[in-house]
C-alpha cells in the first residue's frame, strides 16, 4: 500500500503540492484527477522518486521510502510523452528494466514476448520506434512500464496525447490489463470520463492538496463540495432558498447548497414544476436541456425529445437525489 | 538521479535556487582549460607582447607603422570590403536557396543539399586551385581573372554557401507555415508576409550566418593566397608574408592584434544573434512543412536556384578534375604519376607521396587529442548549465575564429619555453586538434542536451542507476555525435594550411603544404591540381561519413 502523508513540495517557493494526503490500496487502480496546475503530476513524479519533497513523507507498507532512489524504489512510471529511447528497438525498449535487474537473456526474451503479447504487440520486438503509432508507441510505453513487474504503477495522462475514438479503446482495453496482472496503479489524468472508466477510486486534487478521495460513484452522488461538483462535471448547484421555492427542504439548518445530478431531473408533461427552456442540443442520444430557473439560476438536464427555446416546460425533481453540502 | 540528488541536497541545505557545480566537473573542465591556456592562450599573449615590447622595452612603432603605412593601411581597408563585399554575395545567393531547400520537396533534394556542403569542407588551398583551374591562367572559359578581386569573391561565395544554405534553412524549414498562412489569411500578400513575417523571424539566423561568413571571409588565407597572387593580401596573408619572408615579427605581431580585435568584434556580433536564434519559436518537424512544387512559377525557381547551385559548386571541381588529367598530348595520368615518381626530384623537397603520408600520420594525434578534449570539454559544458557553462563554451569556441595563420605564427613565437617544442612534429596535429575542438564540441553538445531529461528519468525509473544511464542512453546517442565530430576533425587535419604552413618543416610537409610548394614551382601546375584533387578525394570521403552518419540518425520520438 501506498501512502502519501502531508506532502509539500515548493518550486522557487511557490508551493505545486501543499500538504497533499493520499492511499492506494494494492491491486487497485487510483485515479488521481486535477485541472491543469493542481500538481498531480508533481505529485507523480515525487512518488517515482524524480522531485524531492520540502516536507511530508511517502511509505510503501509503512516503510519510507523517500531515501531510496529513484531506480531502486521499483515503482515504474510511464510518461505523457512515452519519453521512449530512439536508439533501441520495441524489444529493447520493454527489455530495458529487466536488463536493469540483470535477468538472463533467455529470461528477459520470453517476458518481453509476454508483455508484448498482454499490450496487443504481438512479433513487434524489432521494430524501430520511430515508425510506429501514437497508439502503437503507447502500448509500448506501457509494456516497457509493466515488464520489470513494478510494485505500483505510476501513469502520467498516459492518454493524452491520442484521439477520442483511440483513447475509449485503449482505456477499457488497459483497464482489463492491470485487472489481469493485479497491478497497483495511481493514475493522473484531467479528463473525468476517463477517470470514471477506469477508476476503482478516484482522488481530487486541487491548488496542491487532495479535496476528495472517493469511488466514482460516491463523488458523483455525494460531492463534498461546490468545487468538486463542478469538477466532475455537476452543473446544477442551487441554494438552499431556490431549492424551497421548488418545495425541496434541506435536511439540515446548516445546509446552504444542494447539487442536483441531470438524472433527478425528469421532463414530463404532468410535472409538478414549470421552467422556460433556454437551450436545447442534441448530444447523440439525447437533448442536453437548459431550464431557466429565474434570474440567476438555471437547470441542465436530459430530455428524449427536443424542445423549443423559449417554451415552458414541466418535470419533476427527485429530491432523495439531491446531495448537500454546507459551501 | 543526479539533478534530483543534488536538487534534494541543495533543498537541505535550505539552498534553494543556484546549484553548485560538483568537484569532478572541475577536474574534468581542467584538462581542456590546461590545453587551451598553454597551446592557445599563451601564444596570443606572446604575440601581443611582441608586437608591443619588440626590442625589451613598451614600443608602438610597430602599430604606428600600420597606420602611417600607405601599403598596410590599403591592406587593412581591402581585408575589410572584400570580406563585406563576400559576404553580401553569399547572403543574396544562399537565401534563396535556403528557401528552396526549406519549403519544397522534389527528386534529388537532399543529394543537391548534400552537394552545397562540399564546398565548406573542402581545404581552402584546394577552394584556391579549383577556381585558379577555372578562372586562372589557362582557364577553359578564356578568361584570366587571377589578381582580381572578383575570383576571391567569387571562391568566398562557393566557400561560405553551404553556412547560409545550412544556417538560414535550418530555421526556415522548422518554422511553422501555419504562422505565414494566419498572416495571409489576415489579408496579406505573399511579398508581405515574407516581409512582415518571415524574414522577421529568420532575421536573427540571417545575421548570425553573415557574420560568420563575414568572420571566414576577413581571415580567409589560402584562397587570397592563391588566386590573389600577392596583388591582393589580407591581414592574414600579410601576417604570414611579415613573419615569413621578411621576418618581422613585431610588424606580423601587430598586425595580428588588429586581426584579433576585429574578430573578436565579429564573434561579438555573431554571439548576440546565434543566441536569438535558439529563441522560442512555434517550430515544426521540418518533414511536414516542405511539399512539392505546385505551379509552374515555383518550378522554374526550384530548377533556376538548383541550376545555380550546379554551376558555382561543381563548375570549380569539374574544371579542376578535368585540367589535372590534361597535358599537352591530350588526357593522361601524367600528373598523378609525377606526384609518386617526381621527375625534378630535389634534397630539400619532400615526395608528393611523401606529404600525403604525413597528412595521414599527423592526421591521427590531431583526431584523438581534438575528440578527447573535446568530448571532455562538451561533458563540461552540459554539466555546468548555466552561466558557467556557457563562459566555458564562449571561450573554447575562440580557436575557431581566431585565424589559423595567428595560431601558427603563436606556436612559432611562444612555444620555446619551458621545452623548446618549436621542432616537434607533434606540434602540427596540436594546431590542427585546437582548430578541430570547437567542431567536436558544436557536433556533440546539440545532442548531449537534447539527450531528454526525460529519457534518463525513464530509464532511473526502470531501474538504471545514474552511471547505467549514462552508459545506457547517453553514451549510445552521443557516441555517432563524437563519430561526425572526429570525422570533421579528420578533414580540418587533412586540409589544414594556415597554421601548418609557418610550423611544418621540409620533412613533415603535408599535403596542402606541398601544394602551395608545386604551385610556386614553375612547370608543377598540373601536379598542383593533381593533389589537389587528392586531398579533394580525401576530404570527400570524410564527409561523405559526416553525411551518412547524420543522415541515418533516428529520430522522431
Amino acid at each position: 500500500m501506498l501512502e502519501v502523508s502531508n506532502l509539500t513540495i515548493r518550486f522557487d517557493g511557490v508551493p505545486a503540492l501543499d500538504g497533499a494526503d493520499l492511499e492506494v490500496e494494492d491491486r487497485s487502480i487510483h485515479v488521481l484527477m486535477g485541472p491543469s496546475g493542481s500538481g498531480k503530476s508533481t505529485m507523480l513524479r515525487a512518488i517515482a522518486g524524480l522531485e524531492y519533497p520540502d516536507s511530508g513523507d511517502i511509505a510503501w507498507n509503512g516503510l519510507s521510502v523517500l531515501s531510496v532512489p529513484v531506480h531502486k524504489r521499483g515503482f515504474g512510471l510511464m510518461f505523457q510523452d512515452y519519453a521512449l529511447f530512439p536508439h533501441r528497438d520495441v524489444a529493447g525498449n520493454v527489455a530495458f528494466g529487466l536488463r536493469m535487474q540483470g535477468l538472463g537473456p533467455a529470461i528477459i526474451h520470453d517476458r518481453v514476448d509476454e508483455v508484448l503479447e498482454l499490450v496487443g504487440l504481438p512479433g513487434y520486438g524489432d521494430r524501430s520506434v520511430g515508425t510506429l503509432s501514437g497508439g502503437e508507441r503507447q502500448r509500448v510505453a506501457l509494456a516497457r512500464t509493466l515488464a520489470p513487474r513494478p510494485r505500483l504503477v505510476l501513469l502520467d495522462e498516459p492518454l493524452g496525447a491520442l484521439d477520442r475514438s483511440l483513447r475509449e479503446h485503449l482505456l477499457v482495453e488497459m483497464r482489463a490489463i492491470f485487472t489481469q496482472v493485479e497491478a497497483t496503479v495511481l493514475y493522473v489524468t484531467h479528463d473525468r470520463e476517463e477517470a470514471f472508466t477506469i477508476a476503482d477510486r478516484v482522488a481530487i486534487i486541487n491548488g496542491g492538496r487532495i479535496v476528495a478521495d472517493d469511488t466514482p460513484e460516491g463523488l458523483w452522488h455525494q460531492p463534498p463540495d461546490g468545487w468538486t461538483a463542478r469538477f466532475i462535471g455537476l452543473e446544477n448547484l442551487c441554494t438552499a432558498s431556490r431549492l424551497s421555492e421548488l418545495g425541496v427542504q434541506p435536511p439540515f439548518e446548516t445546509t446552504t447548497t444542494g447539487v442536483i445530478p441531470p438524472e433527478a431531473i425528469t421532463m414530463s408533461p404532468t410535472g409538478s414544476h414549470t421552467a422556460t427552456v433556454a437551450g436545447s442540443h442534441f448530444r447523440g442520444g439525447a437533448y442536453r436541456v437548459e431550464l431557466e430557473l429565474g434570474a440567476d439560476s438555471a437547470l441542465v438536464t436530459w430530455s428524449p425529445i427536443g424542445l423549443e427555446p423559449g417554451t415552458t416546460a414541466r418535470f419533476d425533481i427527485d429530491p432523495a437525489r439531491i446531495s448537500w453540502f454546507e459551501d | 538521479m543526479d539533478r534530483r540528488e543534488s536538487g534534494a541536497l541543495a533543498r537541505r541545505m535550505g539552498n534553494c535556487g543556484a546549484m553548485r557545480t560538483r568537484p569532478w566537473v572541475l577536474l574534468l573542465a581542467a584538462i581542456p582549460a590546461l590545453f587551451l591556456a598553454y597551446f592557445f592562450v599563451y601564444p596570443l599573449v606572446t604575440i601581443l607582447y611582441t608586437g608591443l615590447v619588440p626590442n625589451g622595452q613598451f614600443a608602438t612603432s610597430a602599430f604606428a607603422e600600420i597606420v602611417t603605412n600607405p601599403t598596410m593601411r590599403s591592406v587593412a581597408w581591402f581585408t575589410l570590403w572584400q570580406a563585406f563585399l563576400s559576404t553580401v554575395f553569399t547572403v543574396a545567393l544562399g537565401l534563396p536557396a535556403a528557401y528552396v531547400f526549406a519549403r519544397y520537396r522534389f527528386p534529388g533534394r537532399s543529394l543537391f543539399r548534400a552537394l552545397t556542403l562540399i564546398p565548406f569542407v573542402l581545404p581552402t588551398l584546394v577552394v584556391g586551385v579549383a577556381f585558379l583551374a577555372v578562372l586562372g591562367p589557362g582557364s577553359p572559359f578564356g578568361i584570366d581573372l587571377r589578381g582580381t578581386i572578383w575570383a576571391i569573391l567569387i571562391a568566398h561565395v562557393f566557400y561560405n554557401l553551404a553556412i547560409v544554405i545550412r544556417g538560414v534553412g535550418v530555421l526556415w524549414e522548422q518554422i511553422d507555415p501555419h504562422i505565414e498562412d494566419a498572416a495571409r489569411s489576415l489579408g496579406a500578400g505573399r511579398w508581405r508576409v515574407f516581409r512582415e513575417v518571415t524574414l522577421p523571424l529568420l532575421r536573427p539566423a540571417i545575421l548570425s550566418s553573415a557574420a560568420l561568413v563575414f568572420l571566414f571571409s576577413f581571415t580567409s588565407f589560402g584562397v587570397i593566397l592563391v588566386l590573389g597572387d600577392l596583388h591582393h593580401t589580407t591581414l592574414e596573408v600579410e601576417i604570414w608574408r611579415q613573419a615569413t619572408a621578411f621576418l618581422r615579427l613585431d610588424l606580423a605581431s601587430a598586425l595580428a592584434v588588429l586581426q584579433l580585435v576585429g574578430v573578436t568584434v565579429i564573434l561579438l556580433i555573431y554571439g548576440r544573434f546565434s543566441r536569438r536564434t535558439a529563441g522560442e519559436l512555434p517550430l515544426r518537424p521540418s518533414a511536414e512543412v516542405a511539399r512539392r512544387p505546385r505551379t509552374t512559377g515555383e518550378r522554374l525557381f526550384i530548377a533556376a536556384t538548383l541550376g545555380m547551385l550546379g554551376l558555382i559548386v561543381a563548375a570549380p571541381l569539374v574544371v579542376l578534375i578535368g585540367r589535372s588529367l590534361s597535358t599537352p598530348t591530350g588526357p593522361a595520368l601524367t600528373h598523378y604519376a609525377n606526384l609518386i615518381n617526381p621527375p625534378r626530384a630535389s634534397a630539400v623537397f619532400v615526395s608528393p607521396l611523401d606529404a600525403i603520408g604525413n597528412s595521414l600520420r599527423f592526421a591521427i594525434p590531431a583526431v584523438i587529442i581534438a575528440a578527447g578534449i573535446g568530448l571532455m570539454a562538451a561533458v563540461v559544458i552540459v554539466s555546468a548549465r548555466g552561466r558557467s557553462g556557457r563562459i566555458f563554451d564562449t571561450i573554447l569556441m575562440l580557436p575557431l575564429g581566431t585565424s589559423a595563420v595567428t595560431i601558427g605564427f603563436g606556436f612559432l613565437v611562444a612555444l620555446d619555453q619551458p621545452v623548446d617544442l618549436r621542432a616537434s612534429a607533434i606540434l602540427i596535429p596540436i594546431a590542427h586538434a585546437l582548430v578541430a575542438i570547437p567542431f567536436v564540441i558544436r557536433s556533440t553538445v546539440p545532442v548531449m542536451e537534447s539527450v531528454q531529461r526525460r529519457l534518463r528519468e525513464a530509464a532511473a525509473v526502470l531501474g538504471a542507476s545514474p552511471r547505467q544511464a549514462w552508459r545506457e542512453v547517453d553514451l549510445p546517442l552521443v557516441s555517432r555525435a563524437l563519430a561526425v565530430g572526429a570525422l570533421f576533425a579528420f578533414a580540418i587535419s587533412i586540409g589544414e594550411f594556415g597554421a601548418t604552413s609557418f610550423i611544418a618543416r621540409p620533412a613533415t610537409t603535408t599535403i596542402p603544404v606541398a601544394i602551395f610548394r608545386l604551385l610556386g614551382r614553375p612547370g608543377t601546375f598540373g601536379e598542383a591540381m593533381a593533389m589537389a584533387v587528392v586531398l579533394m578525394a580525401i576530404t570527400g570521403i570524410a564527409a561523405m561519413g559526416i553525411e551518412s552518419m547524420r543522415g541515418s540518425r533516428s529520430g522522431g520520438v
